[in-house]
């Protein structure tokens, strides 16, 4: 029978620092063993644990999108003790990992519908992954329209910056990136994300909303999607809590009788109505 | 099958047990201190005390437990998992309540996503000998929370004691291996009559005064409710309850050693405690005492229901006995009764 609490090795194949504090840097994971890869299928919006041993695990959101085969990125905050081991992580040196855990974005929800993503700071992460997802060729279909919304505190601290200015350049996709404060260089918009929605206004008509970022920013958001008419059941976010097994056996990440482990991380705003306040 | 040990070969069958197996039973460690432990000599068994502190899912789910060891060779980690039960092993003397509880945990760590290899692990290859309680304590309420004292449910033999002699009963067919066990006796008339005295007399001490069913419809109405503003005033957040709760199930992943070489080990842990879901950012979802005693209790009466349609309680009483300030969660049961509930706001706000 098959461990679950065993990780998989894997090698790192680049680490790439993203932002201009250098508190978040990119790994780029590559599976050591074939049949681990032949395994591992994920939608956009899972999670790993990623383990260090002698320092200990630690969840983190996937990155890069199942249509980018051979590796799996992980964008990782420097915090606390798992995280600051992973920065001072080398390009082949070995690491664990299991996953994926969690159940990822309702992709089968959003056939035939426009997708609205709403992302602010590092918690971009699984948000990239979702519109990588829907922008490869065999999945651009799929959908309608794609729109965008990401901000960040300075331009410094955009996420895959690279990748920003490739979207900004497609015809399907219709990107805003807005920072909270400019600096002489920033051409683009200021302003909070909040507003910066309500500006742009979106359509709620067959539309699906997906909205990460810190609390504060979400739960100034809400009401903006309310306003513009958006039912609770097609507002999707993705939560965060602390975590050990990640298989909803340990007990620490529950809301009401749900584990954000197992049970999420994405929730619909209809579902979170319904649990107590815990996170 | 029913059959009867007379108490003078009671040794030497503990004895023959622990020939072919691993033998886990009641150990007095100090006056009114016992615990669950593997044992070489009958001698060391002792069943004065009713319930020992630890409850039997220590022997399933350890207080700490190595889930695997690793070791860098060169540039590369070999980790050796340590699931493996090699010895088939019994355990004795359990209460109902211990045993019913193991059937919960059960619930949890074997599921149809993910199963706990360590726990099944143990539970495959153990063998429960039940034992009836004669004496309930003053503080079990198994028969209120779905249980009673001579709950068969989950034993592969049950004893229960007659005072010259053990009454024993084969229930599964781990139980039925030991038919041909030369201590055991063919039971009679009067043992039967006798056991069923011991029974009805256990029952009627233990009684059905505590209104666990339906708590869950209670509690559902009741996630928002000004209750837990006073329900929590007293707990200190010591933790002692959900660590003796023979159905509390929570547990913390850490890792022993260096970088070259050490063990990923797990403990016990506890809902009550302000570090459990404290995160990284500073940021805790369970602040204070409040939430995390309406946490603790929620989970037991109303979010484990939900999910498995059991009480994660079973009645056994350890947190009363042993909490320091006589936090009673039998009252707190009562309290969610409508009636009872009014009582509570008038006596918080005298």
């Amino acid at each position: 029978m098959k461990n679950p609490y065993f990780p998989i090795p894997m090698v790192i194949k680049k680490v790439c620092t993203e932002t201009t504090d250098r508190m978040l840097r990119t790994l780029e994971l590559g599976f050591l063993k074939e049949e681990d890869e032949g395994d591992f299928q994920y939608t956009p919006g899972q999670f790993c644990e990623l383990s260090i041993l002698g320092k200990g695990e630690a969840p983190f959101g996937i990155a890069s999108s199942p249509m980018e085969k051979g590796s799996l990125k992980f964008t990782i905050n420097k915090a606390g003790t798992v995280t600051t081991a992973l920065h001072h992580m080398e390009e082949g040196m070995e690491i664990g990992i299991r996953g994926p855990l969690g159940n990822g974005y309702p992709i089968d929800l959003f056939q035939e519908r426009n997708v609205l993503v709403i992302g602010g700071g590092f918690a971009f992460t699984t948000l990239r992954s979702l519109v990588a997802y829907f922008l490869h060729p065999e999945n651009r279909s799929k959908v309608k329209d794609i729109t965008v919304i990401y901000g960040a505190r300075m331009p410094g601290l955009l996420l895959y910056k690279q990748e920003l200015s490739e979207w900004e350049k497609r015809s399907d996709l219709k990107l805003v990136v807005t920072v909270d404060w400019g600096d002489k260089d920033w051409k683009g918009k200021v302003g909070l994300v909040p507003n910066v929605l309500e500006e742009a206004a979106p359509s709620s008509e067959n539309t699906v909303a997906v909205i990460c970022g810190p609390p504060i920013m979400i739960k100034f958001t809400f009401p903006k999607l309310m306003a513009l008419k958006f039912p609770n059941e097609r507002i999707y976010t993705s939560l965060e809590k602390r975590m050990k097994c990640g298989i909803g056996k340990c007990g620490r990440c529950n809301i009401g009788h749900l584990y954000v482990c197992k049970d999420g991380p994405v929730f619909s705003y209809a579902q979170l109505e319904k649990l107590p306040k815990d996170y | 099958m029913k059959l009867k040990l007379d108490k003078k070969d009671f040794d030497n069958f503990l004895q023959s047990l622990t020939d072919g197996y691993d033998l886990y039973a009641p150990v007095q460690l100090a006056e009114g201190v016992s615990v669950f432990k593997k044992i070489d000599q009958p001698g060391e068994v002792n069943l004065t005390q009713l319930l020992p502190q630890k409850p039997a899912k220590d022997i399933f789910f350890p207080q700490s437990e190595v889930m695997f060891r690793y070791e860098k060779v060169g540039n590369q980690n070999r980790m050796t998992s340590m699931e493996e039960v090699k010895k088939e092993r019994i355990l004795f003397g359990a209460r109902p309540c211990d045993i019913e509880a193991i059937s919960i945990l059960e619930k949890v760590f074997v599921g149809e996503e993910y199963t706990d290899v360590y726990f099944l692990e143990k539970r495959k290859k153990t063998t429960i000998i039940g034992l009836g309680c004669n004496e309930p304590l003053s503080t079990c309420f198994c028969s209120s929370a779905g249980g009673d004292p001579f709950l068969r449910a989950g034993s592969d033999l049950f004893f229960i004691d007659l005072g010259e002699a053990y009454f024993v009963e084969l229930l599964t067919e781990k139980g039925m291996a030991f038919r041909k066990n030369k201590f055991f006796q063919e039971a009679d008339s009067r043992n039967l009559t006798l056991v069923k005295e011991l029974e009805e007399k256990a029952f009627e001490k233990v009684g059905y005064s505590i209104p666990v069913e339906g708590i869950e419809k209670r509690l559902g109405l009741m996630v928002e409710s000004s209750f837990w503003d006073r329900v929590h005033e007293k707990c200190m957040g010591c933790r002692i309850c959900t660590y003796l709760c023979p159905t509390c199930h929570c547990f913390d992943i850490v890792d022993e050693g260096d970088p070259h070489r050490g063990q990923r080990v797990r403990n016990w842990d506890s809902c009550l405690s302000a570090l459990y879901s404290l995160e990284t950012s500073g940021h805790n979802p369970r602040p204070t005492c409040q939430e995390r005693t309406r946490q603790r209790l929620m989970h037991k009466f109303y979010y484990f229901p939900k999910n498995f349609n059991r009480v994660a309680c079973v009645g056994c009483g350890r947190c009363i006995l042993y909490c320091p300030v006589h936090f009673d969660i039998r009252q707190v049961i009562l309290w969610t009764s409508a009636r009872r509930r009014r009582r509570f706001q008038w006596e918080v706000t005298r």
